[in-house]
């Protein structure tokens, strides 16, 4: 590895921005944080960007590296072709407020309209549930999301047309899902996700399966089934015709 | 007069971490309207990076654990220099507090009867800790998170508090600007929870992100509370080492409570070499007796790799400090060896450990189920903090409140590991609980203007020193490297007195050069004004840490002097305590201990 790096970073706000040069001395190990940190202590003290734990469990330092949406904070050096400028950008999918910071509150909007756990009545009398380890697998790769928003930013439903009040994109979904598939809730978001969640509107390029950091299969295992459900209740004539004999039945 | 915007609740939450979190949904329930501030996004706070689990005798897999053990390991894992009613409170409330998190949604791992499922830690007699994998506190976050979004909380992301607001002798807001558009925020509120977190910016090898300034150590400080035990640091003993980028990251105990041992560069298990007396008849003499521990065995005492954080940092400094330490300087944690004793050990280790798995294998190229980490201590936790009473997390400030790390008492002088988590939902839930009540019980204090303009020419001196230009006056990170230095080298794991006033001197002038930090740029979204406005809170922490902990002329739990080593009695019926002076000058004195209730006592000679 060279001693040297050059980064060319965005700088700017809504009203418009550059590419910025920076060439920094660098060491073994460094992350592409750990360049974006130095170029600020150095440097350029005003340069926004947002990181955490620094350890990728955070979710915070999402950023797109010579094209590549991924975390600033688990991309190394050495894995980059340092004999050019190693370019960083703010994530595309949300509006910019500053350089590398981009205006992701319409996540946290959107799970405030998905309809929370809720769980069915205590197994036992203390209050607790009795639920296996394999009933539980499933969620728990869901759960893992650190909500880096890195699959709602690739994903082209919301990069490419933009749809954010009809789609509510991969991140939510897998949401859903954990929510869905956990062993305990009793909740009902079909209607939701056909309508209002608008899951149909993914036709399964699997941009956000790619870019997870938690490596987590967000299409086979979270939209996939989520669509499945959704075919069944809705578009299966079997399925309809067994739930109207269903509903006549006296009980 | 400088401009704001004015927000009104019934209760303040400063921090959204878990303590934050459960507080605002506690607060909430009682019917008060709640406004929670977070300095970063929401669910993003040092929380996430608790992995190996929540301490709570639920006796899911030990059925000899209940309250009065784990009270009985806090207290001897603190050296009994905790507030006993607080770690009564902690550990019984403990069970309940995780039971709940379930029926807000949490996905523990299980046991194979389907309960929730708990592991080995340091100091905890029997396996205590619900965990999930080794995010735990991940699942701890995003839980309350989700709840919490539908209990009418108002959140305010990306907004930084920089003073207390009082009335007279209460608080009655706070002021604050939003990092995005660097507008000023002022919060009128009838109570205050502080759950700000620690300090660990003030170090320079440190598992704490940015925003562990010690932000609510000083507010609370600035307005008159009190801090007690600030010279107790955690240094965690096992964050990574090499290479250099990621030095301080944090390497979960649970690999210890799987069955990870630490060894030297000659590969010798070096734990069993030094175990303290008081936890002789609790420790393992031999591996496989400590090995059969680690696997459930009732009847095996737990290996030395699992005494208390303290203790086995201080260990592994001597090694590394005797020469024997690993190439980077560190130690060697080895959780591969368990591929002699499980036929599937690779397959259990990335289910166990399996963001450890990742974080190595990404970020220093070590499969950690084929070859050993390098690890080595790393600034963590401050047992230190706002003084506050017990059952309702009340600061010596009428109306202030706080809980999780930035609140002080339960963990004397070394917390357990597990504890902490648990705490800020224990302790969290109280504080909210009573800040509510206060709420209910007192009106709106009425805002004092001066104060107001004060705080925000205060936030604003660093663009206007030197008309704001890049090169002239000083540089916030520069200020912040060198006493992240100064503190590391000097008020480190081991501590004598000169290098302590050496320390205190050099805070002193780095406080002359914080009068010159300048900010450039504009408001919108600056990281370095922002540092620069974190700056005090560091460096007035920073100073409250080195004078506790020269006031405390011993050894004992996280602070080890060289020059006293030994433990005084005398300091054993004392806490140590920080105050603001009329004068601005920081008053340190010794405030005795309350003795213990007989019944508590008796716990405490049971079970030893």
């Amino acid at each position: 590895m060279s001693d040297t790096a050059t980064f060319k970073i965005w700088r700017g706000n809504s009203d418009g921005g550059e590419f910025e040069s920076y060439e920094i001395g660098i060491s073994e190990g460094m992350v592409v944080l750990d360049a974006v940190i130095q170029i600020q202590a150095e440097t350029a003290p005003d340069l926004a960007c947002r990181w955490n734990c620094k350890a990728g469990k955070c979710g915070s330092c999402s950023a797109e590296i010579n094209g590549m949406p991924c975390l600033m904070c688990m991309t190394r050096l050495n894995n980059l072709p340092l004999v050019r400028p190693v370019t960083i950008e703010p994530i595309k999918t949300f509006p910019l407020i500053k350089d590398l910071i981009t205006d992701v509150s319409w996540n946290y909007r959107v799970k405030k309209r998905i309809k929370p756990f809720k769980p069915r009545p205590p197994d036992s009398p203390d209050g607790t549930w009795r639920v296996s380890q394999e009933d539980i697998d499933r969620v728990q790769e869901f759960r893992k999301c650190i909500e880096c928003f890195l699959c709602q930013d690739v994903c082209h439903v919301l990069r490419n047309h933009q749809l954010h009040d009809e789609f509510i994109g991969p991140r939510q979904l897998v949401y859903i899902a954990a929510l869905e598939m956990h062993p305990l809730d009793t909740e009902d978001r079909l209607e939701e996700l056909k309508d209002a969640y608008g899951v149909g509107y993914c036709n399964i390029t699997k941009c956000c399966t790619n870019v997870c950091p938690e490596e987590i299969k967000i299409t086979d295992n979270a939209i996939i089934p989520l669509k499945e459900r959704v075919v069944d209740e809705y578009y299966d004539p079997v399925a309809k015709l067994l739930r109207r004999f269903k509903r006549r039945s006296p009980d | 007069m400088a401009e704001y915007q004015t927000f009104e609740h019934d209760v303040l939450i400063i921090g959204a971490g878990g303590a934050g979190l459960r507080a605002a949904i506690e607060a909430s329930a009682s019917g008060c309207s709640v406004g929670l501030v977070c300095k970063s996004l929401l669910g993003k706070a040092h929380t996430v990076m608790a992995e190996g689990g929540i301490a709570a005798a639920l006796a899911n897999v030990d059925d000899r654990d209940n309250w009065r053990v784990h009270f009985s390991d806090t207290m001897r894992g603190g050296q009994y220099l905790n507030n006993w009613r607080m770690a009564e409170i902690h550990a019984r409330e403990a069970p309940e507090r995780v039971r709940e998190l379930e029926a807000w949604g949490a996905v523990f791992d299980r046991t194979d009867d389907g309960r929730i499922l708990q592991r080995n830690f340091g100091g905890h007699r029997y396996p205590r800790l619900a965990h999930v994998g080794d995010r735990t506190g991940l699942e701890l976050i995003r839980t309350l998170q989700d709840f919490g979004i539908h209990q009418g909380i108002d959140v305010h992301m990306e907004c930084t508090v920089t003073r207390l607001l009082k009335d007279g002798s209460r608080v009655c807001g706070a002021f604050a600007y939003d990092r995005e558009r660097g507008r000023f925020r002022v919060f009128r509120a009838k109570a205050v929870v502080m759950a700000t977190g620690g300090v660990g910016r003030a170090f320079k090898i440190s598992s704490n992100s940015w925003e562990y300034t010690g932000d609510g150590h000083v507010l609370a400080y600035e307005v008159g509370a009190e801090l007690i035990d600030m010279e107790f640091i955690q240094f965690h003993p096992t964050g990574m080492v090499w290479p250099p980028s990621v030095r301080g990251i944090l390497v979960t105990e649970g690999v210890r409570g799987e069955g990870g041992i630490l060894l030297n560069k000659d590969r010798r298990r070096f734990m069993f070499d030094n175990i303290p007396e008081n936890y002789r008849d609790q420790t393992a003499d031999n591996a496989e007796e400590g090995w059969r521990y680690t696997q459930g065995d009732k009847n095996a005492r737990r290996p030395p790799e699992l005494l208390t954080r303290d203790h086995t940092a201080r260990c592994i400094v001597s090694e590394i400090k005797e020469g024997r330490g690993s190439p980077h300087g560190g130690v060697y944690l080895d959780i591969a060896w368990i591929r002699e004793k499980l036929p599937n050990a690779e397959e259990h280790i990335r289910r166990k450990l399996p963001s450890m798995y990742h974080q190595f294998k990404q970020l220093a190229d070590i499969d950690i189920t084929r070859e050993p980490m390098e690890v080595g201590p790393t600034t963590h936790y401050i047992m230190g903090g706002i003084h506050v009473d017990a059952d309702t997390q009340m600061s010596t400030v009428a109306g202030l409140f706080a809980s999780g790390e930035c609140a002080s008492g339960i963990n004397g002088a070394n917390r357990l590991g597990g504890n902490s988590l648990s705490d800020l939902l224990v302790l969290g839930r109280r504080a909210g609980e009573y800040a509510a009540r206060f709420a209910r019980e007192h009106g709106h204090g009425s805002l004092d203007e001066v104060e107001v303009e004060k705080s925000a020419r205060r936030t604003l001196a660093p663009f206007e020193r030197n008309g704001g230009t890049q090169g002239s006056g000083e540089n916030p990170y520069a200020i912040q490297s060198d006493l992240q230095e100064l503190m590391q080298d000097n008020v480190g794991i081991v501590r004598n007195e000169d290098e302590m006033e050496r320390a205190l001197e050099q805070i002193g002038r780095l406080k002359d050069r914080n009068e010159q930090v300048v900010a450039t740029g504009n408001r919108e979204f600056n990281p370095g004004w922002h540092t620069a406005l974190d700056l005090p809170n560091l460096l007035t922490v920073s100073e409250a840490i080195t004078r506790s902990a020269l006031e405390r002329k011993e050894s004992r739990g996280a602070q080890f002097r060289e020059d006293f080593p030994e433990q005084d009695p005398e300091f054993g019926k004392v806490n140590i305590v920080v105050q603001r002076g009329s004068e601005g000058e920081m008053k340190v004195r010794r405030l005795p201990i309350p003795e213990m209730p007989d019944e508590l006592k008796a716990i405490i000679e049971e079970i030893g």
